[in-house]
């Protein structure tokens, strides 16, 4: 008897369930209507077999339960019933595959004149490509990656010069326009995937996959990557913002081609150098920081985190949280820096000095860190050496003291949270996973020692 | 019928003296069968534990410090991989398959014991590989249990150094395993069936432990060429499944390779795999059954070959776990069509258990309890698959947490409630006493409503498009805080129904001794296992003679008969007419 009613319970329950839950397909932002119906022609039939099979089962629990003197019915076999079990059966599953096989022939071919968007995934972030005014994307190759040419654009193909490189997890797309994504990895699998838009593809090495869609409403949109690709898996987000066509043509307008970046003069450490006499103050010399000033070593540090640290101070990216006090301090100074070809000499002539080793402070077990630094290390390098493809900044040689306060600054979403912070939101993620002050230190002590 | 008159003679028979051969180097298919259920059941747990550990981090993320995101991934890869492979597939065949086959078809034992012993020691020694994973620089694999390359075997994936090789050279060594295992079952069944066992006389249990063992036979080899391919690509750098790419910012060597190829094989084992554990559970479950309803199972004929067909079929539809794998398109077609065909015997299958229920005499007791848990369990499990494997719904829904829960249910929750029912069921066979039947009801409540609280929401946040494999979900728009919560709820759940199968296990220890002595034949099955002139059967099954066929497995509650079963063993009267499959005509 107990069984029959949680039967009958599980069937009405999970029936109230689905009818409650807030937790539902999010709002569509694209033209996959039709995903969404075939899912729900899917629902109401498995449904209403869920509830006549467990119910049916239900009540023949109940009426032939075991009683005194009860004895079961000998039938092997009903030919009949057997065969219209069957054919009814049959039609449901042909009534929910027939309109699952029409959408994927829609799915499958790309409407004509689709703009062609590159997305290209590795470890553990997006970048993006237009084709540019020819309206081609020129060849890649995996052997053309280098640091300064991170799509591995093919220098003797012309029709990349006019390519529209975005190094960001950032994508704007115009809203009411086919778009078909090419979809392309450096590395391992990955998969572009937009909750709101219904569709997703894996990405794969060696091959060049797509997906099409029309977005229909303007608004930010989360990109996951929904392919296992390593520890970072979870922290590989990025963001499609579907913008207005002005909007669009204005984002679009901001950004460089391949043959401008690549166009772009050397930066001059000599110009740097004049630059830095107001660094001194605080950074020293010799760029080695300061405890008492809560100045960071910067000696040595990339040019290229520098550039981006940088910017992020000028354009309020960074140090405009009100929990960054000191940081504060540094965006004032940033925004002292006259133009962005001063703020790059600058960052080269700060590369240019010397490294040199950090003064402990903190009393952690460097050997509890090691196992921290496990996580780290995927990123910023078994060494900490850092790893300009992952965007991770070398860790070895920093003052330990600094570090844990941008650890607790990630945690706490004082650093890193900002919409515009491309690579700080892996950071805010990351440092989540240090759960106490022991923890901090330990992991700081261990990094010490690098 | 050669064999059988061969067999009614003992003296061939591999004689234990000490306790060494009688228990440890045994060549008896029932203590084969038992080491091969206690060391899945032991490795089982470890996977218990995992699951657990990783509930925690998804249900109160930033509250553990040890659980890293490597960590998470190596919990989730050693949870599903040892679940599927090393416990599932080995209870089921191994520990199921070794200790029913002789003793449902009148056989005295496997028809090649000393291989059957072996294929324990190699099972053990894969265990044993496995769990040293744990224990090496780095940890085990964190690949996810599908182990795709190229990040299976590259920087930025846990456990890339030592843990993958060992779980490459395990699962390589569990085929050998297998194999051994797998070629004794498929044979014995074929040649060593006693007299009167015709085909279809066998109960279902074993036409599902067959079609199992052969789905094995065919599909386990994709995996080892994958296991050993990659393994090359890892040690030797070969490129089988590596293109030319750049890893954490490093040109590496590989060239010409195709990491889809390496998912075709993985998935041409992977989906009969999950066959391979389907068919013996239902198998096993239509005879618990029908027994505890004290009527035949209806629509046997129409049961086999569903079996069969399902078995079948299993081989072609691979790729529907592939649909966004980004292999051409077209395929999609062809592998919704063949998915959704499939779902047309597994409903038969439903219907006929359901119609074996009604108008019969159902008696509730434990294996019976479990045995309908099944049936609801994998109704739900079925019918999502019908989601997944139509190919549009997969756009959204692949890779998020309705992949998860719809996994859980149809090959975790369902094969896992008819374990159950087999363990309660056929205990008293195994040991000559009963289980406790207060502790069995409350750990089937527990487990089955337990369960059910965990799956059934985890549908939802697949709905809603959260990913699955990710050690936290933190810091996107569109997942709600309530979703949390919800997470939160499921772990709650996860906790207790792990907590839960405390009582199983000390029921199975504690009944051991001081169980209730078992009568023979408690629950007045009709299948041979249960007419052995010793409970347990002793080495060699029979006695001085093999008992006879007259008729199918499912007699029950004949009309006219004196009591509600006829064993298989007992003769036909003169007067008696059947219109069963296998029955007097």
């Amino acid at each position: 008897m107990k069984l029959v009613i949680a039967l009958i319970v599980l069937v009405l329950g999970s029936l109230l369930f689905h009818v409650l839950s807030p937790w539902w397909f999010t709002p569509l932002a694209s033209n996959w209507d039709t995903v969404d119906t075939t899912i729900d022609i899917t629902l109401y039939i498995t449904g209403v077999v869920f509830v006549a099979v467990n119910l049916f089962m239900a009540y023949a629990v109940y009426r032939y339960r075991h009683r005194p003197a009860q004895k079961a019915h000998y039938e092997p076999e009903n030919k009949r019933l057997e065969t219209w079990l069957t054919a009814i059966t049959a039609v449901g599953v042909a009534a929910m595959l027939a309109p699952g096989l029409v959408v994927w022939a829609d799915f499958t071919q790309v409407p004509e004149g689709a703009d062609e968007i590159e997305v290209l995934g590795e470890q553990w972030q997006w970048s993006y490509r237009f084709p540019g005014e020819d309206g081609k994307l020129g060849e890649v190759a995996t052997r053309y990656v280098a640091p300064d040419n991170p799509f591995g654009m093919s220098p003797g193909d012309p029709a990349g010069a006019d390519d529209i490189l975005v190094r960001s997890n950032e994508l704007h797309l115009p809203v009411d326009r086919p778009v078909k994504m090419l979809l392309r990895s450096k590395d391992v699998l990955h998969d572009f995937a937009v909750p709101q838009f219904r569709v997703k593809m894996d990405m794969l090495p060696g091959s060049v996959t797509y997906a099409w869609f029309t977005p229909t409403r303007t608004g930010s949109f989360d990109v996951l990557c929904m392919e296992l690709c390593g520890i970072a898996h979870y922290a590989m987000r990025g963001r499609v913002i579907v913008d207005t066509e002005e909007d669009f043509k204005a984002w679009l307008g901001g950004q460089t081609t391949w043959a401008e970046q690549r166009a772009r003069p050397a930066a001059d450490p000599a110009a740097g150098e004049r630059q830095y006499a107001t660094c001194v103050a605080c950074h020293g010399p010799e760029g080695r920081g300061n405890l008492q000033m809560n100045a960071p070593a910067i000696a040595g540090m990339e040019a290229w985190y520098l550039e981006r640290q940088l910017r992020y101070y000028r354009q309020g990216v960074r140090g405009a949280h009100e929990g960054d006090t000191f940081g504060a301090q540094m965006a004032a100074m940033a925004g002292t820096i006259a133009s962005d070809s001063a703020l790059r000499n600058l960052a080269a002539y700060v590369a240019s000095l010397p490294a040199a080793d950090s003064e402990p402070t903190l009393d952690g077990d460097p050997r509890r860190g090691a196992g921290h630094f496990n996580t780290c290390g995927a990123c910023h390098g078994a060494r900490g050496q850092g790893n300009h493809a992952l965007q991770a900044p070398r860790l070895a040689g920093q003052q330990d003291w600094y570090l844990k306060r941008q650890l607790k600054y990630f945690r706490e979403g004082i650093r890193g949270a900002h919409q515009a912070d491309n690579y700080g939101h892996q950071m805010t993620m990351m440092a989540r996973t240090l759960q106490n002050e022991q923890s901090i230190d330990d992991l700081l002590s261990y990094v010490n020692t690098l | 019928m050669q064999h059988t008159a061969l067999a009614d003679q003992t003296l061939e028979l591999h004689d234990p003296r000490s306790f060494v051969t009688k228990y440890i180097w045994s060549q008896d298919h029932k203590v084969i069968a038992i080491q091969y259920g206690l060391t899945a059941v032991f490795v089982g747990l470890v996977a218990l534990a995992l699951s657990a550990l990783m509930r925690l981090q998804l249900g109160f993320p930033d509250t553990f410090d040890f659980i890293t995101p490597g960590a998470y991934l190596q919990f989730v890869t050693m949870h599903g991989m040892i679940m599927v492979i090393y416990l599932l597939t080995a209870l089921l065949l191994g520990g199921f398959g070794n200790y029913l086959i002789p003793l449902m078809v009148g056989a005295r034992d496997m028809v090649f014991p000393y291989m059957n012993m072996l294929s324990f020691w190699v099972y053990l020694l894969s265990v044993l590989i496995l769990l040293a994973s744990f224990f090496v620089p780095g940890g085990p694999t964190g690949a996810g249990w599908t182990l795709y390359p190229p990040q299976a075997i590259l920087e930025g994936t846990p456990g890339v150094d030592w843990g993958i090789v060992l779980m490459l050279v395990s699962l390589a060594v569990f085929i050998v395993a297998f194999t051994m295992g797998g070629l004794n079952y498929v044979t014995t069944v074929l040649q060593a069936r006693t007299r009167g066992m015709t085909l279809m006389r066998m109960p279902l249990t074993i036409w599902g432990i067959f079609t199992a063992t052969i789905l094995g036979l065919l599909a386990f080899p994709a995996l080892l060429v994958s296991a050993i391919m990659m393994l090359l690509d890892k040690l030797a750098g070969t490129s089988f499944f590596m293109p030319a790419l750049v890893s954490l910012g490093e040109s590496l060597e590989y060239t010409g390779g195709s990491p889809v190829l390496f998912q075709h094989l993985f998935w041409f084992f992977g989906h009969p795999e999950v066959y391979i554990v389907a068919l013996p559970a239902f198998g096993m479950v239509s005879d618990v059954l029908a027994c505890h309803a004290r009527k035949n199972i209806f629509g046997y004929r129409m049961m086999v070959w569903a079996i069969v067909f399902i078995g079948a079929l299993s081989f072609v539809v691979w790729a529907h776990h592939m649909y966004v794998s980004g292999m051409h398109p077209a395929f999609g077609f062809f592998f919704a069509t063949t998915t959704l065909i499939i779902a047309v015997p597994t409903a038969i299958k439903v219907y006929n258990w359901v119609l074996t229920l009604w108008r019969g005499n159902i008696h509730l007791r434990v294996p019976m309890l479990f045995a309908i848990g099944f049936i609801f369990t994998f109704v739900h499990g079925g019918l999502t698959g019908l989601f997944l494997g139509n190919v549009t719904i997969d756009l959204p829904l692949s890779d998020t947490y309705f992949v998860v829960a719809h996994f859980h249910m149809v090959m975790g929750v369902s094969p896992i409630m008819v374990l159950f029912a087999a363990i309660y069921h056929w205990y008293p066979l195994m040991t000559g006493r009963m289980l406790n039947e207060g502790l069995g009801k409350a750990h089937f409540w527990l487990t089955f409503l337990g369960t059910y609280a965990i799956y059934l929401p985890m549908h939802y946040l697949g709905f809603l498009g959260v990913p699955r494999r990710y050690f936290a979900i933190s810091g996107t728009e569109f997942i709600p805080e309530s979703a949390m919560s919800l997470n939160a709820s499921i772990t709650v759940s996860a906790l207790i129904v792990g907590a839960s199968q405390l009582l199983f296990l000390v029921n199975v220890f504690w009944s051991l001794r001081h169980g209730e002595r078992a009568p023979r034949n408690p629950w007045g099955a009709t299948s041979l296992e249960w007419q052995t002139p010793d409970v347990p059967p002793h080495h060699g099954n029979w006695g001085p003679q093999l008992p006879a066929v007259y008729r199918w497995a499912y007699d029950y509650s004949v009309p006219g008969a004196d009591q509600d079963f006829i064993p298989q063993n007992h003769p036909v009267s003169d007067d008696e007419r059947s219109n069963a499959p296998g029955g007097p005509a």
